[in-house]
């Protein structure tokens, strides 16, 4: 039985009369992608928010393993083990990719808000901020303001924070969105990467990166989830093709 | 190493000359010293809010002025009180009020944040204006200064100027030393990082209204320093003290010092008033000259004159030294963020 890190249950958010998220439950295991996929405006970052804390929901629950955790606020729910990026990268841009992953690690490390030493010389703490540039390939790039990286760069620095704050549960909101082919290509591999020993949960319009990196696939449309399961069951399912991939199916 | 030994004869000098300056300056000029070195300690205390963590806070002469209402109100009326009750009971009380206006205010922002904060600020102005409270809109005297004595020994007169002056000097270093510790802790990175992208701090885990309103009790509480020893130097406290103008006044001194260092403010006081006592004592309209003077200066100087320090004194290095740098790059690029 694989371990359950998070799981939503009769989701619902309500902005006025409308219905952005209804009836959505998931759930996301360890050591597997999870890829939500839909039409625009499915829900599916309205999903994101809810789960990472900074919407509350209307309705249901969310748990962290067996703990509740839809009632609690974005940097408890952080603490409580969920890391995520955004859609639009969302970085300290003026501070260096080091102070960057530094100030994650700091996020959850004992005495992380002390009034005095320096993070500068704490070595467990720059210790974990190069571990996780080590990982997403932007190690040599420490020194450099974050400002000044390449976009597809600020999204890895941007997993590398997520990974510096040692999350069970990641949640990733469109990580690929306007980068390049073979930038693309080098993130799909490092999200691939992610799930082990995490849970990863991916909203991703790329077919072809989600078809390649998902281990089960939900699909939203007009708030709700219209199917779920595995990629191949889900690629077949007649609601699916009409909702989203198009008649002819074209998703190779 | 050269440049870190240079780094350091800069600040060493400035304070040994400050520390000379009784053997070498008039009571006037030392009790204007006093005065520019109290009015850059409020400047700076503001600053860990405003440069450091972004919050522009338009209250605190009231906690600068609470403070100094505090010492008029705890010490008796014809002998001097002791300042071991006087001080930490001006400093608890302007701390307890900025954690009371920091917890209401910390949860609007920007615009938001400084009307309320302006709206608190004035608040406590009226409650000390239109009431019968230590003297009404008048104000009233503090005849004696503080007593420093332990038991009947006394260490320090504070009547004289020369002490007093030290005295000062004394906080206005140990201010900046809290200061400089407070922004290159773990705690300063976190709230200058909630400064930059509020969001994604708060998505990594921190506290962000927690470390707001410790930033904002712990500068309230300094400001509250700088007032009891103001009051205690002007000899009376009046509404005035805790007005708008004078939380203006502080934030004008921010501005044209430097938001981005500790000591900026310090220099933007040392500035502003020596303008003032200048340009007073040459022309009428000293105000006119005076307004226009800084606004040149801002403009040539938008990161504050503090920047031009590093330049003067290290013209090899020509950074800002990391000591008195928060986690960042040249604040031009806080402008993306």
């Amino acid at each position: 039985m694989p371990e359950v890190a998070l799981r939503a249950e009769g989701l619902e958010k309500r902005f006025g009369g409308l219905r952005a998220v209804a009836e959505v439950s998931l759930d996301v295991h360890v050591g597997e992608i999870h890829a939500v996929i839909g039409p625009n405006g499915a829900g599916k970052s309205t999903l994101i928010n809810l789960l990472s804390g900074e919407l509350t929901p209307s309705a249901g629950s969310i748990f962290l393993g067996e703990r509740a955790v839809g009632t609690l606020g974005v940097h408890h729910r952080a603490l409580a083990g969920i890391g995520r990026s955004y859609q639009k990268t969302t970085i300290f841009l003026p501070f260096t990719v080091l102070e960057n992953v530094r100030l994650a690690a700091q996020a959850r490390a004992a005495g992380g808000l002390r009034i005095f030493g320096s993070p500068d010389r704490d070595g467990a703490l720059n210790g974990r901020a190069r571990a996780a540039l080590e990982t997403v390939g932007l190690a040599a790039r420490a020194e450099v303001a974050a400002g000044l990286l390449s976009h597809g760069e600020q999204r890895q620095l941007e997993i590398a924070m997520v990974l510096a704050t040692e999350p069970k549960t990641v949640l990733l909101d469109e990580p690929l969105a306007g980068m390049g082919a073979s930038e693309a290509k080098a993130m799909i591999e490092l999200i691939r990467s992610l799930k082990i020993g995490r849970a990863v949960l991916i909203v991703e319009h790329d077919m072809d990166a989600v078809f390649s990196l998902a281990d089960r696939l939900t699909v939203m449309a007009d708030g709700r989830v219209i199917a779920s399961g595995a990629p191949e069951e889900v690629r077949r399912h007649p609601a699916v093709r009409s909702a989203y991939l198009g008649e002819e199916g074209g998703v190779s | 190493m050269g440049g870190k030994v240079r780094g350091r004869i800069v600040p060493a000098a400035l304070i040994g000359a400050a520390v000379a300056l009784p053997f070498l300056a008039t009571t006037y000029y030392l009790q204007f010293a006093s005065k520019i070195l109290l009015m850059g300690l409020l400047a700076m205390a503001l600053n860990l809010v405003v440069g450091f963590g972004g919050l522009v806070s338009l209250c605190h002469a009231a906690f600068f002025g609470l403070a100094g209402y505090m010492l008029a109100i705890a010490a008796p009326q014809y002998e001097a009180g002791s300042i071991w009750l006087t001080l930490p009971a001006a400093v608890g009380a302007a701390a307890l009020a900025a954690l009371a206006i920091g917890a209401l205010s910390l949860r609007t922002r920007g615009i938001y944040f400084i009307m309320v904060t302006l709206a608190f600020g004035e608040m406590l102005f009226f409650l000390f204006h239109d009431t019968k409270l230590a003297g009404g809109s008048d104000g009233t005297f503090i005849y004696y200064k503080p007593e420093v004595a332990i038991g009947t020994l006394r260490l320090l007169d504070l009547e004289k100027a020369s002490a007093f002056y030290w005295v000062v000097l004394g906080f206005t270093l140990a201010g900046i030393a809290l200061l400089a510790m407070i922004v290159r802790s773990p705690f300063g990175h976190a709230l200058a990082a909630a400064r930059v992208n509020e969001r994604r701090a708060r998505s990594l885990g921190f506290p962000i209204y927690c470390i707001r309103l410790a930033a904002f009790a712990m500068s309230g509480a300094l400001a509250g320093v700088s007032g009891y020893f103001a009051a205690a130097q002007f000899g009376y406290v009046a509404p005035q003290m805790l007005g708008w103008h004078m939380s203006a006044t502080a934030l004008a001194m921010v501005v044209l010092g430097g938001m981005r260092t500790v000591t900026g403010p310090l220099l933007g006081a040392a500035i502003l008033m020596g303008l003032e006592e200048v340009l007073r004592a040459t022309t009428e309209h000293w105000k006119l000259v005076e307004g226009l003077i800084i606004i040149g200066l801002v403009l040539a100087f938008p990161e504050g004159v503090r920047q031009l320090f590093p330049i003067i004194f290290k013209p090899h290095a020509f950074r800002i030294p990391r000591r008195a740098r928060e986690p960042a790059v040249p604040a031009r690029e806080a402008g993306h963020a």
